[in-house]
C-alpha cells in the first residue's frame, strides 16, 4: 500500500478558503472529509475530474473547502443535481455529500431512484442522527426514544436503516463506517470511488452539539467511544451469537455487486440506435446505387 | 426514424413537438422532466430525438429532481431544458431560485393548463404569469417568452436558449395547452441559418478565474466542470469567488446584480409586435393564445369607427415598461386581454397610471374570450369622457 504523506489533505483544500470553517469543535464531519481526501489521494483521481455536490446542512458545507469542482445546492436535491452532471458528462467523477436529513427525509426519493437506476455516483451520507445545522431537530435516523428539540419526550418514530434502504433500491455498492474508524473509512471510500455504479456509504458521525447534548453524550470523545463499542465489522458480526448481535451496528462493505450502470446503458442505447441509423442509411444508399446500376444497365441494353 | 439533427423543411406539426425541435435546433442536449398534461409530448419527443443527436434524456422521479438535474447538466456544460405545466412549476420553484442564484443557463417550458391546483389538466389558461415572474422566493430578474402558435413555439424556444446562455439564468417559455396541442404549419430552417448564441466561457487562466466576477454587461463568464477551473457555486449569498459571505454588503451586491443584469439589458430582451399603434386611441395588450382573439376583435372595433391598435407581448418578462409608459401619454386607454382574472394587467396599470386608463378583459381559462367582450371593452374605453 502507498504510504500516505502527512498533511496530504492540504493539497486538496482550497488555499484561500481553509479557515475558519463552520463546524463545531468535536464535530465528526471534518474527520470524514480527511478520510475522503486521503482516499482520493490514494487512488490518484485528478482534482479537475472530481465534482463534489452537496445539499444543505452542516455536512453540506463540505464542498466549499475542497479544491474540486464544487456545487452547494438545495436541501435534499444534491443527488438529483449530481445525476444531471454525471449523465451529461459521464467522464467526471461525481461525489455527493449529504446529511441524514438531506438524504433520507427531504431527499429520500432521489436516493431511492439513484440506487434504482444504479447511476455512477459516490454518495456519502454523514449520519449524525439529527438535523445539526438547524439546531437539533429529529431526523429519520434519530433512534426511537432518543431526544431532539422536536422530540422533547423522546422520538416516537422508528429510525431508517439507510444501508438496507439503498440495498433494496438497487445500489451496486453499499457500506457503513464511522468517524471513529478512520482507516476503514478511507478504504471504504476508495472502494466506493472505484465502483462503477451507485455507491452509497453511510458514515456515522458524532454531532456533540446538536445531538450529544440532548442525549447524555456531550463530548466528542464519549461519542467516538460509543461508535467503537456499538458497531462491529461485518466479519465479526457473522461470528456473534444471535443475542450478541442485537444492538450492534454492522460496519464494512455490505453490498458489492455488478449491475449495469445507468450512463453506460444509455451509451449502449445511443450506439444501437445510431448503428441502425447508419445501416439503414447504407442499405438505402446501396438500394439507390443498385437502382442506378440497373438503370444504366437497361440504358446500355437499350443502346444495344 | 428521423435522421440526426438535420430536421428541416415545412411540417404540419404540433406545438409541443415544435418546441422540442426548437430545443434540438438550439443545441439542447439534456432534457430532464416528469410527465404532465399538456406538456408530456415535449418529453416524449425529446426521449425519441436526443439519443440520435448524442444528447441525454432522463425521466426523473419528480419535477423537483428535474429542475435540479438540468441545473447540474448545465454546470457540466450542456444546454438543458425541462418542460411541465403549473403543478410542476410549483414544485420546481425552489430550484428555479437556485438556478437564478447560481446563474445557470437553462430553459423551463410551462404549457399552462386551467388552474389553480390540478385545475383543468387537459384545458388551458394563462394564470401562471405572475408565478413565472415571482415564483421562487427572493429578488431576481427573470425572462418569460409567450408564443401564440406552434411556429412561434419553435422560434421562441431557440430565443429562450439564446437568452439563457447570454444572460446566464433559467428562461421560461410560458405558453398554454392550445398552443401546445394545436397542429399548424411549422417551418424549420436549416441549422446554419439559425442564430444560435452559446454562453461566454472565460478566457482567463484557472488561477485568475473568479466564477462570479462579472464583465461590463454584468454577466460573469462561465467555466464548466472538468476544464480545470475548479469553481465553487452555491445558493448561499456569495462573493465573486463563489464563496459564501453572510453580510449585508455582499447580499446587496449579489441580489442586486441578479436584478440589474436583466433590467439593464431589457431593451435587448424585450420583443413586442405592434399593429396600428401610431394614431391609436385605444391599445389592446395581449400575449400568447389570447392574442389570437384580439385581431378579429380589433377589426370589428375599427368597423365601428374606433382607432384601435394592438401591442402583443412576445416577451412578457421583463415587462416592456418604457413602451407602455410612452404609449400611455399618447392614448386614451389600454384594454388587456388575458386568460386569467387579472395578472399582466397589473403591470399595464402600474405603467399607465398617470396618463391612461386600463381595462381588463379577463377569463378564468378553460375557454376563450368572446370576441364581443373584447370589442365592447375597446368601445367603452374609446367612448369614455
Ligand atoms: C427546503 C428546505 N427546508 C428546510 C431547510 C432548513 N434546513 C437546513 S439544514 C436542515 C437539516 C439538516 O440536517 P441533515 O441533513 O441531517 O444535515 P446535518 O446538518 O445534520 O449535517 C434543514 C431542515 C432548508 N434549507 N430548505
Ligand atoms: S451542529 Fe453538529 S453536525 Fe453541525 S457542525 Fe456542530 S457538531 Fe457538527
Ligand atoms: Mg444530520
Amino acid at each position: 500500500m502507498k504510504k500516505i504523506p502527512q498533511k496530504v489533505i492540504h493539497r486538496y483544500l482550497r488555499h484561500d478558503k481553509k479557515f475558519p470553517h463552520v463546524w463545531c469543535p468535536g464535530c465528526g464531519i471534518g474527520t470524514i472529509l480527511g478520510d475522503f481526501l486521503r482516499a482520493v489521494y490514494n487512488i490518484g483521481i485528478p482534482k479537475d475530474e472530481i465534482v463534489m455536490v452537496s445539499g444543505i446542512g452542516c455536512s453540506g458545507r463540505m464542498p466549499v473547502y475542497v479544491d474540486f469542482n464544487t456545487l452547494h445546492t438545495t436541501h435534499g436535491r444534491a443527488i438529483a443535481f449530481a445525476t444531471g452532471i454525471k449523465f451529461s458528462e459521464p467522464r467526471l467523477k461525481v461525489v455527493v455529500i449529504s446529511g441524514d436529513g438531506d438524504a433520507a427525509a427531504i431527499g429520500g426519493n432521489h436516493l431511492i431512484h439513484a440506487a434504482r437506476r444504479n447511476i455512477d455516483l459516490t454518495i456519502i451520507i454523514i449520519n449524525n442522527s439529527i438535523y445539526g445545522m438547524t439546531g437539533g431537530q429529529a431526523s429519520p435516523t434519530t433512534p426511537l426514544g432518543d431526544y431532539a428539540t422536536t422530540a422533547p419526550f423522546g422520538s416516537i418514530e422508528p429510525e431508517f436503516d439507510l444501508c438496507k434502504l439503498a440495498e433494496s433500491a438497487g445500489a451496486s455498492f453499499v457500506a457503513r463506517t464511522t468517524a471513529y474508524h478512520t482507516m476503514e473509512a478511507r478504504q471504504i471510500f476508495e472502494a466506493a470511488l472505484n465502483k462503477k455504479g451507485c455507491a452509497v456509504v453511510e458514515t456515522i458521525a458524532q454531532c456533540p452539539v446538536s445531538y450529544g447534548k440532548m442525549n447524555q453524550q456531550s463530548s466528542a470523545i464519549e461519542m467516538l467511544k460509543w461508535q467503537k463499542e456499538n458497531t462491529v465489522s461485518i466479519k465479526s458480526f457473522d461470528k456473534l451469537s444471535p443475542e450478541k448481535r442485537q444492538d450492534k451496528i454492522v460496519r464494512g462493505i455490505i453490498v458489492d455487486k455488478d449491475r449495469e450502470e445507468f450512463t453506460a446503458r444509455y451509451e449502449n442505447l445511443i450506439k444501437r440506435l445510431q448503428k441502425n441509423e447508419s445501416s439503414k442509411e447504407k442499405s438505402k444508399q446501396q438500394a439507390g446505387e443498385n437502382q442506378k446500376k440497373s438503370k444504366s444497365k437497361s440504358k446500355k441494353e437499350e443502346k444495344k | 426514424m428521423i435522421k440526426k439533427s438535420k430536421l428541416r423543411g415545412e411540417f404540419f406539426m404540433q406545438g409541443d413537438i415544435a418546441c422540442a425541435e426548437g430545443a434540438i435546433a438550439a443545441g439542447c442536449r439534456f432534457f430532464g422532466g416528469y410527465p404532465i398534461t399538456p406538456a408530456s409530448e415535449i418529453a416524449e419527443r425529446m426521449a425519441y430525438r436526443l439519443p440520435l443527436v448524442d444528447g441525454a434524456f432522463i425521466q426523473y422521479e419528480d419535477e423537483i429532481a428535474s429542475m435540479a438535474g438540468i441545473i447540474g447538466a448545465s454546470w457540466a456544460g450542456a444546454k438543458p431544458m425541462t418542460a411541465t405545466s403549473g403543478p410542476g412549476i410549483s414544485l420546481m420553484n425552489e430550484n428555479i431560485g437556485l438556478g437564478m442564484m447560481m446563474e445557470t443557463p437553462c430553459v423551463v417550458i410551462n404549457v399552462q393548463r386551467g388552474s389553480p391546483s390540478t385545475g383543468l389538466p387537459t384545458s388551458w389558461g394563462q394564470a401562471d404569469m405572475m408565478q413565472a415572474r415571482w415564483g421562487s422566493h427572493g429578488d431576481y430578474g427573470s425572462i418569460s417568452l409567450s408564443p401564440n402558435s406552434p411556429q412561434e413555439f419553435f422560434d421562441l424556444t431557440i430565443v429562450a436558449f439564446n437568452y439563457a446562455e447570454k444572460y446566464r439564468l433559467p428562461v421560461f417559455v410560458v405558453t398554454d395547452a392550445v398552443v401546445g396541442h394545436m397542429t399548424e404549419k411549422v417551418v424549420i430552417p436549416p441549422v446554419e441559418e439559425l442564430d444560435i448564441i452559446d454562453r461566454k466561457y472565460t478566457n482567463k487562466k484557472p488561477a485568475d478565474y473568479r466564477p462570479y466576477d462579472p464583465d461590463d454587461d454584468l454577466i460573469p463568464p462561465f467555466a464548466k466542470a472538468g476544464d480545470g477551473y475548479r469553481y465553487h457555486s452555491t445558493g448561499l449569498t456569495h462573493d465573486e469567488r463563489g464563496y459564501p459571505v453572510m453580510s449585508e454588503e455582499c447580499q446587496r451586491r449579489c441580489a442586486k446584480r441578479l436584478v440589474d443584469k436583466i433590467k439593464k439589458n431589457a431593451d435587448d430582451i424585450i420583443i413586442t409586435e405592434e399593429h396600428d399603434i401610431e394614431d391609436a386611441d385605444v391599445v389592446v395588450v395581449s400575449y400568447g393564445i389570447s392574442s389570437r382573439t384580439v385581431i378579429p376583435a380589433m377589426e370589428k372595433a375599427k368597423e365601428k369607427g374606433v382607432k384601435v391598435g394592438f401591442l402583443r407581448l412576445v416577451t412578457v418578462w421583463p415587462f416592456p415598461e418604457k413602451q407602455i409608459r410612452e404609449l400611455s401619454k399618447q392614448i386614451k386607454g389600454f384594454v388587456v386581454v388575458e386568460l386569467n382574472l387579472g395578472q399582466v394587467v397589473l403591470e399595464v396599470e402600474r405603467c399607465a397610471a398617470k396618463h391612461a386608463e386600463t381595462k381588463l378583459v379577463g377569463h378564468p381559462g378553460g375557454g376563450m374570450h368572446k370576441m364581443d367582450d373584447i370589442v365592447n371593452a375597446i368601445l367603452e374605453v374609446a367612448n369614455e369622457q
